[in-house]
C-alpha cells in the first residue's frame, strides 16, 4: 500500500497542471472569495449546503455543511418496534427505499435467528435491484443534466417510471414500499407480474445502451469529466468510501458478491464492474455498467424464481433476543449497513445506522481542494449522493 | 474484473462456513499480540462475526494494528453506545401510555463485555479476506474521552464529530469538534439514553394498536 503522501504528492501535481493552464491565477493575485453554493441548489439533491473559499477560480478549501435535514432516526428507532423501524428506514435513500429496508430486516434476523424462505429471498432479491434500477437510473440523467445536457434527465425521469410501476405492483407503493418483513415478505408477487417486469428491463438495458452513447460518447461530456475529481483506492478506502464510487478506483469487492447475508445473488450469474481511472467519468460509466448487470440479474432471478412459502414461522409479536448484529448489504449508493443491539425487547435498544452518502460525500473536503468551481459541481455530481442518506 | 459462474459461489460459501471461526481466531489471537495488556476480550459468532474490546488508551494501536496486520484498509463507521437503561421507563421504551415506575434493569454489556455506561464502536473491513472486525473501548464516566483516529483513516472525522454531538464524547487531537447535524445552539447529547424524546413525552405514540393482542393470544 503506497503511503498518503504518494497521494497528496499525486493531487499536488494535479493542482499544480490546473494552475499552470490558468496562468491568470498565478499571474494576477486575485483576492480570496467565499462562495456558498447551497442549501437549496439543484447540484446538491436536496439540501446540502457547500461553503467554498475560492482563490480565483480555484477552491482553496471547501467544507459540506448538512443536518438541514437531519430527522434523527437513531433516536426515533429505539421507541419504536422492529416492524415499525422499516417505515423510517424508507426514508433514508427515498430513491431506492426497498434497499434500506433489507439490511436492517437481515440484523434483526440475524438476531432471531430465522432465515426467509427461498422465494422470500428470491424476490426481496428483485426488489432490491429493481430499487437499484430506479435509483441509479436518476443518477444517469441528473449528473448529464449537471454538466449542461438537459435531455438526459428527462429520458431518465421517464424511464426510471416503469421501474417504479413495477415495484408499485408487487408493493404498493412507488417510493415507500414498507415490504420487507422480519421472516419474509408482506406479500406474494402479482399475477403477470413477471412477464411485465422481463419487458421492462428490456427496456432499460435499451435506456442503457442508448445513454451508453448519448452521454458517455458526448465529447463534451468526456471533456468535462475525465480526469475530474480523481480517488486513488487507498485514499478512499480509509474515507470509507463504497459502491460504485471505490469500484470506480478499481477496487473489486462488492458486497452482493462479497457478503454473506441471505439474498439470492450467489444463484445467478453477473460479474462486478470497475473501472481503473477513479475520475468522474469512471464513476459514471461503472454506474452505467451497473444497471445494465442489474437487469441481468432480474432476468436470472425471475425465470428461477423458487416456488414455496414467502413467510417465515415467526411470532406474531415480534421479540428480538439480546444480542448485537451488523448486516450490510450493498445498496445504489454503496454500503448501507445497520449496527442492531437488543435487549430481548419490543424495541431495539439502540440502531447505529451506516449510510453510504455520509460517508461517500466525507471526502468532498480533501477532493475538492484545488478544482476549478464549474468541477465542483462535476465532483459532486459523480459521488452521487442522496441527502436523506447523509443526514439518517 | 472477475466473472462469477453460481457454482463457484457455492464453493466458495461452503469453505468460507468452517474455515470462518479458524479466520476469527486468528484475527482475534493477532490484535492480542500486537497489543499486549490493551487487549481486552473478544467474542465471535462462528461463521458470523467477531467482537474485540480493547482499553481506552491502546484504541488508536487497535486501529493501525488491523489497517496493518489484518488488511483492514476499509474504514466502515464508528460511534458509541450508552448502555444506560432508559430512566424513562417503559414509555420510552415501547407503547404503553402511563405505565408503572418501574426499577431500572441493571446495566448490561453486550458482546465482549464492558465495565462503563459508554462504549466506543468501531468497524473495520478488510476487501481482500471480506471480513469485518467491530472493535469497542469502555470509557470512564468522570472521563468521557478518547484519542481520535484521524491520522489513521481520515474518514473518521464525520463520525467522531457526530459522536461527539450525540453522545458528548471528546476526541483527543480532532481538529475540528463542531456540530455536524444538529444547530450551533443546540444543548444536550441527543443520543444519550437520559435526553428525553420530547415528542414521545408529549404525545403517546399511536402505534399501541399495533401490538394489541387477538383474543386468546398471550402477551408479549
Amino acid at each position: 500500500m503506497t503511503s498518503v503522501s504518494a497521494d497528496q504528492r499525486q493531487q499536488l501535481a494535479y493542482v499544480a497542471t490546473q494552475a499552470a493552464d490558468a496562468r491568470l491565477n498565478v499571474e494576477i493575485e486575485t483576492e480570496g472569495m467565499t462562495l456558498n453554493i447551497g442549501p437549496q441548489h439543484p447540484a446538491t439533491h436536496g439540501t446540502l449546503r457547500l461553503v467554498a473559499r475560492l482563490d480565483g477560480e480555484q477552491v482553496v478549501e471547501a467544507e459540506p455543511i448538512m443536518g438541514y435535514m437531519h430527522r434523527g432516526y437513531e433516536k426515533l428507532a429505539e421507541v419504536r418496534t422492529y416492524p415499525q423501524v422499516t417505515t423510517l428506514i424508507n426514508r433514508i435513500d427515498w430513491l431506492g427505499s426497498f434497499a434500506n429496508e433489507v439490511p436492517f430486516i437481515l440484523a434483526a434476523e440475524k438476531l432471531m435467528e430465522v432465515e426467509a424462505p427461498p422465494r422470500a429471498q428470491w424476490i426481496r432479491t428483485v426488489l432490491f435491484e429493481l430499487s437499484r434500477i430506479a435509483n441509479i437510473t436518476l443518477f444517469l440523467g441528473d449528473m448529464a443534466v449537471q454538466l449542461g445536457a438537459l435531455t438526459p434527465v428527462f429520458m431518465a425521469f421517464r424511464d426510471r417510471e416503469f421501474v417504479l410501476n413495477q415495484i408499485e405492483a408487487a408493493t404498493g407503493g412507488r417510493f415507500h414500499p414498507n415490504f420487507d418483513r422480519i421472516g419474509g415478505l408482506k406479500d406474494d408477487l402479482p399475477q403477470g407480474w413477471i412477464d411485465d417486469t422481463k419487458q421492462t428491463m428490456e427496456k432499460m438495458r435499451d435506456f442503457c445502451d442508448e445513454f451508453e452513447e448519448l452521454v458517455l460518447g458526448n465529447e463534451i461530456f468526456q471533456a468535462r469529466s475525465r480526469g475530474i475529481g480523481i480517488v486513488p483506492a487507498e485514499v478512499g478506502l480509509a474515507y470509507g468510501l463504497s459502491g460504485a464510487n471505490i469500484r470506480a478506483s478499481g477496487v473489486d469487492w462488492d458486497l452482493r458478491r462479497d457478503g454473506h447475508e441471505a439474498l439470492a445473488y450467489d444463484q445467478v450469474d453477473w460479474k462486478v464492474w470497475t473501472h481503473p481511472d477513479g475520475d468522474s467519468f469512471a464513476r459514471y460509466w461503472v454506474r452505467l455498467q451497473e444497471t445494465r448487470e442489474a437487469t441481468h440479474i432480474v432476468d436470472q432471478l425471475l425465470d428461477g424464481l423458487p416456488s414455496g412459502p414467502i413467510m417465515a414461522k415467526v411470532p406474531r409479536i415480534i421479540k428480538v433476543p439480546a444480542g448485537e448484529a451488523y448486516a450490510a448489504t450493498e445498496n445504489p449508493l454503496g454500503e448501507m449497513g445497520y449496527y442492531v443491539v437488543s435487549k430481548g425487547d419490543l424495541v431495539p435498544f439502540r440502531v447505529k445506522i451506516r449510510s453510504a452518502s455520509f460517508s461517500n460525500i466525507s471526502i468532498t473536503p480533501w477532493l475538492l481542494k484545488g478544482v476549478y468551481v464549474p468541477d465542483i459541481i462535476t465532483i459532486l455530481a459523480s459521488l452521487y449522493f442522496i441527502l436523506g442518506d447523509i443526514d439518517r | 474484473m472477475t466473472q462469477l459462474s453460481s457454482t463457484e459461489v457455492e464453493n466458495d460459501a461452503a469453505e468460507t462456513g468452517p474455515q470462518s471461526d479458524e479466520r476469527r481466531e486468528a484475527w482475534a489471537a493477532q490484535l492480542a499480540e500486537a497489543l499486549g495488556d490493551g487487549f481486552a476480550e473478544h467474542h465471535i459468532i462462528p461463521g458470523s462475526d467477531l467482537w474485540v474490546r480493547v482499553n481506552r488508551e491502546s484504541w488508536t494501536d487497535a486501529a493501525s494494528a488491523a489497517r496493518d496486520q489484518l488488511d483492514c484498509q476499509f474504514f466502515d463507521w464508528l460511534s458509541a453506545i450508552d448502555w444506560l437503561p432508559s430512566p424513562y421507563g417503559r414509555d420510552m421504551d415501547a407503547q404503553e401510555d402511563n405505565p408503572e415506575p418501574k426499577a431500572a434493569d441493571p446495566m448490561e454489556q453486550g458482546h465482549a463485555g464492558g465495565e462503563t455506561r459508554f462504549q466506543m464502536v468501531m468497524r473495520l473491513y478488510s476487501i481482500s479476506e471480506h471480513m469485518g472486525i467491530t472493535i469497542k473501548a469502555d470509557l470512564p464516566d468522570d472521563d468521557l474521552s478518547i484519542d481520535t483516529l484521524i491520522s489513521t483513516f481520515p474518514g473518521a472525522n464525520w463520525h467522531e464529530r457526530e459522536a461527539w454531538e450525540m453522545f458528548g464524547i471528546h476526541f483527543n487531537g480532532h481538529p475540528d469538534l463542531r456540530n455536524i447535524y444538529l444547530p450551533g445552539a443546540f444543548e444536550g447529547n441527543p443520543l444519550r439514553k437520559d435526553f428525553p424524546l420530547l415528542a414521545r413525552r408529549v404525545k403517546p405514540w399511536p402505534g399501541i394498536v399495533d401490538v394489541e393482542l387477538f383474543p386468546g393470544e398471550e402477551g408479549p
